[in-house]
């Protein structure tokens, strides 16, 4: 019987293994898996890529991980957000890599990986210096460039709620880029307020069916990284 | 220490300016900062529905302190709030609307504008600073018309429209209209054409802070905008 339940954030992400590629949910604070990336801190894993849009805020969640060390590339659309001050200090003492993606390059980079599309073409960087060393071709009139897929060895999102299955709904604008990197990991691990039974989430409202999904975790009360840094919180 | 009068338009009267020419009904994304002042001049009798990259069409203002969700937020993570008949989707879905054309028109604003159309504005380029570019240049490259709202100048008084660009590009050829505290200027394949000179500003002032040749020659302008 399929049931992709784990007891805890803890036994969620034990087998992350040191230099491992990790995508990791959210957009600013929307959709931040952050007691899954508690959860990581706290088994150590080190060496790490992760692939996400901002690198966090605060001293909690994605911004307490790189703080920890663990991560010596990002890969990112946007490391540079108001209360983000871990990440520019490991980039100027070059302690940590960036890869900068255009936001629109990276969505689809991830969605290409889950969904057995090596490249692609876009138009977006054209002719900026993000588009150095990337082949460059012509369809009719306008100029495009080669763009990878990705994939990762293990994705982190959160949802609000799951069916035992891995049907993922979302809240919001926390959906993000969840879905897209739920496709693209050998095992994606998702945190979710609530898990029901089979049959209770509309098959029609469903975003993310459970076949991209691997486990879900109930965490009831999820902490809001605003709310963190503003009472001063720093992980572990 | 008295501040000087304030030459030209003020940051909400550009905003205002540019308002008066979206159409009804325009899918619109507005970037951060001066563009984001666009949707409170929004003349009467007209809609528009508002993009947001991270996954959200109708979105309405900030929801009043303290109030809204920290899950319900614009591109600058700010909170907002959604409208009836709103959407949420995916961030595939979002830049698809993006780079597939299907939004009207995009805001942003600007370090430097060539005479071409083409734009920085994601970086300047100095050592020591953390480049973050984030939907820019998916923008520039799909929304049908793109809208740049800045200061005619720099602080220092040095013209930010100028021949060519000498900060890093968010992309080529892809600006059509620059509304700015002393005019409103078209990108042709000509140049910079002057469409409209702000209350109180004559041209010889406005060419004094532009880096390139303004034309004044009216040309045909296409429906939606110059071309791009």
């Amino acid at each position: 019987m399929i049931d992709k339940r784990v007891a805890s954030a803890a036994e969620a992400v034990s087998d992350i293994f040191d230099g491992a590629t990790i995508m990791i949910g959210g957009f600013g604070e929307a959709g931040s898996p952050v007691e899954l990336i508690h959860a990581l801190i706290d088994q150590g894993a080190t060496n790490l890529t992760t692939i996400s849009n901002n690198t966090g805020s605060g001293q909690v969640g994605l911004a307490a991980l790189l703080k920890a060390g663990r991560v010596s590339k990002v890969v990112c659309s946007f490391p540079r957000t108001a209360n983000s001050t871990v990440f520019p200090e490991l980039y100027r003492s070059g302690r940590t890599k960036l890869e900068l993606v255009p936001q629109g390059t990276l969505a689809e980079r991830i969605r290409a990986g889950g969904a057995g599309i090596p490249a692609f073409y876009t138009p977006s960087a054209v002719g900026t210096p993000l588009a150095e060393g990337k082949e460059c071709r012509e369809f009719g009139d306008r100029k495009y460039l080669l763009e990878h897929g990705i994939r990762a060895d293990f994705s982190l999102i959160k949802g609000r709620v799951a069916d035992t299955h891995g049907n993922i709904l979302y809240n919001k604008t926390a959906r993000n880029f969840a879905p897209l990197m739920a496709m693209a990991a050998e095992v994606t691990i998702v945190q979710v307020a609530e898990i029901v039974e089979p049959g209770k989430l509309d098959p029609e409202s469903i975003v993310t069916p459970g076949i991209f999904v691997d486990r879900v975790v109930a965490i009831a009360n999820p902490a809001h990284e605003s709310e963190l840094v503003e009472a001063g919180a720093s992980y572990p | 220490m008295t501040k000087p009068p304030v030459i030209g338009r003020t940051r909400e009267e550009m905003a205002q300016r540019l308002a008066q020419d979206i159409p009804d009904g325009s899918y619109v994304n507005l970037g951060i900062g001066i563009p984001e002042l666009v949707a409170k001049f929004v003349p009467a009798g007209r809609s528009m529905i508002y993009h947001t990259e991270n996954g959200l069409l109708g979105m309405g203002p900030a929801p009043r302190p303290g109030e809204g969700d920290p899950e319900l937020l614009n591109a600058g993570k700010q909170r907002v709030t959604a409208l009836p008949g709103a959407a949420y989707f995916h961030h595939a879905d979002s830049f698809a609307m993006i780079r597939g054309g299907h939004l009207d028109l995009c805001v942003l604003g600007a370090l430097q504008v060539a005479q071409n159309g083409d734009l920085a504005n994601w970086s300047t380029g100095e050592p020591g600073a953390i480049p973050a570019v984030g939907g820019a240049m998916d923008l520039v490259a799909g929304v049908k018309s793109i809208f740049v709202i800045t200061q005619h100048c720099t602080r220092e008084g040095e013209a930010k429209l100028v021949q060519k660009c000498t900060f890093p590009l968010t992309g080529c050829a892809v600006v059509n209209r620059i509304y700015t505290d002393l005019a409103v200027i078209e990108v042709t394949p000509n140049g910079f054409r002057l469409v409209e000179l702000s209350p109180g500003i004559d041209f010889n002032f406005v060419q004094e802070r532009t880096g390139a040749p303004l034309l004044r020659t009216p040309e045909r302008i296409k429906a939606g905008g110059a071309e791009k």
